[in-house]
């Protein structure tokens, strides 16, 4: 007998999937999944879409109304799709350099406005599928195949520019701890506005490599030994908080949910 | 308890590539890596815990097969 929940929520006939040894992906995408099975939400009360990268690959291997769409705009593609189903619940898959880099004008204004979307990201500092290329989550100092003497830009925390943009959940979680992302995709589908949950993920073949982290297992143990969550880091000293990766429920606010106002006005003629 | 006892460890080789991860993050040793595939040495010590579950990037094992 197989998987009960990758029998039931995953296109069997497409895996094993296209995903290196050790990818984080995998991870995540379960988790999902994982979550969306403890809300007991029918497959076709969720539409997931994607953008494009190795993350975005996602949507092709759910079972569920999935769409995968141009390098950035999964986004806009949501916020259309809820505009025109409201009842959907809609969950965009993507990337750090889909989300912000190229799509980084989507998701500031996806949170300004607040939309019923939610946003999980696979972060793995780099854009794995084009082969190995910083993006703008590289973390300040490391290589990629366009930075081979180290990145020169400092990175961008997602959480805090999602939270500066106006989503009203923003959480952060690791592929180690791939219960708090089920946790975290759960409260952020529950959440009726823009949830936003960036997963740190791993690229062992890329990132790993080019920066000599090791094999998956290592870089699985740095993210064991190195996530803390938001309680005890605001605890931390400062000396002790270089290079951790705060982890947790980062903010949760209260506004207007966007699909709502615009049926208000509708309804008002 | 009773459903416990159903929930036996796993493994779909044809899926596995043998990242190591669920090896790593047994706490009961239960797992290894064999011709580059994970393999089950020691099915008895299983705890059912599903940290090799929660883990595995290629959902290769889990709990609840037969």
């Amino acid at each position: 007998m197989p998987s009960q929940l990758v029998d039931k929520y995953f296109r069997t006939e497409s895996l094993p999937h296209i995903w290196c040894p050790g990818c984080g992906n995998g991870i995540v995408t379960r988790s999902i999944v994982k979550a969306i099975d403890n809300l007991g939400l029918s497959q076709d009360e969720v539409c997931i879409v994607s953008g494009i990268g190795c993350s975005s690959r996602a949507s092709g291997y759910l079972d569920f109304n999935t769409i995968h769409t141009t390098h950035g705009r999964a986004l806009a593609f949501a916020t259309g799709i809820k505009f025109a189903n409201p009842d959907l619940h809609v969950i965009v898959i993507t990337g750090d350099g889909d989300c912000a880099a190229i799509g980084g004008n989507h998701l500031i204004h996806a949170a300004r406005r607040n939309i019923d979307i939610t946003a999980v990201v696979f972060n793995n500092n780099i854009y794995g599928m084009t082969g190995g290329q910083y993006s703008p989550t590289t973390p300040t100092g490391d290589k990629g195949t366009t930075a081979p003497y180290g990145n020169i830009d400092a990175n961008f925390d997602l959480c805090e520019l999602a939270k500066a943009a106006g989503a009203t959940y923003v959480s952060r979680a690791t592929v180690y701890g791939a219960n708090m992302i089920i946790k975290q995709v759960e409260d952020g589908i529950k959440n009726k506005g823009f949830s936003f949950v960036e997963t740190i993920s791993i690229c062992p073949t890329y990132y790993g490599r080019k920066n000599k982290k090791g094999d998956a297992v290592d870089m699985m143990n740095y993210l064991k030994e190195n996530a803390v969550n938001k309680v005890a880091y605001d605890k931390l000293p400062e000396e002790k908080r270089k290079n951790k990766i705060v982890v947790g429920e980062l903010f949760k606010g209260q506004k207007p949910e966007y699909v709502e106002q615009y049926n208000k006005i509708i309804e008002s003629f | 308890m009773s459903n416990k006892t159903l929930q036996k460890l796993s493994v779909e080789k044809e899926r596995c590539k043998g990242c190591g991860i669920c090896v790593e993050f047994c706490p009961k040793n239960v797992l290894e890596i064999k011709n580059n595939k994970v393999a089950i040495k020691n099915l008895d010590a299983c705890i059912q815990c599903g940290q090799c579950e929660l883990r595995c990037p290629d959902y290769a094992i889990y709990l609840g097969g037969k």
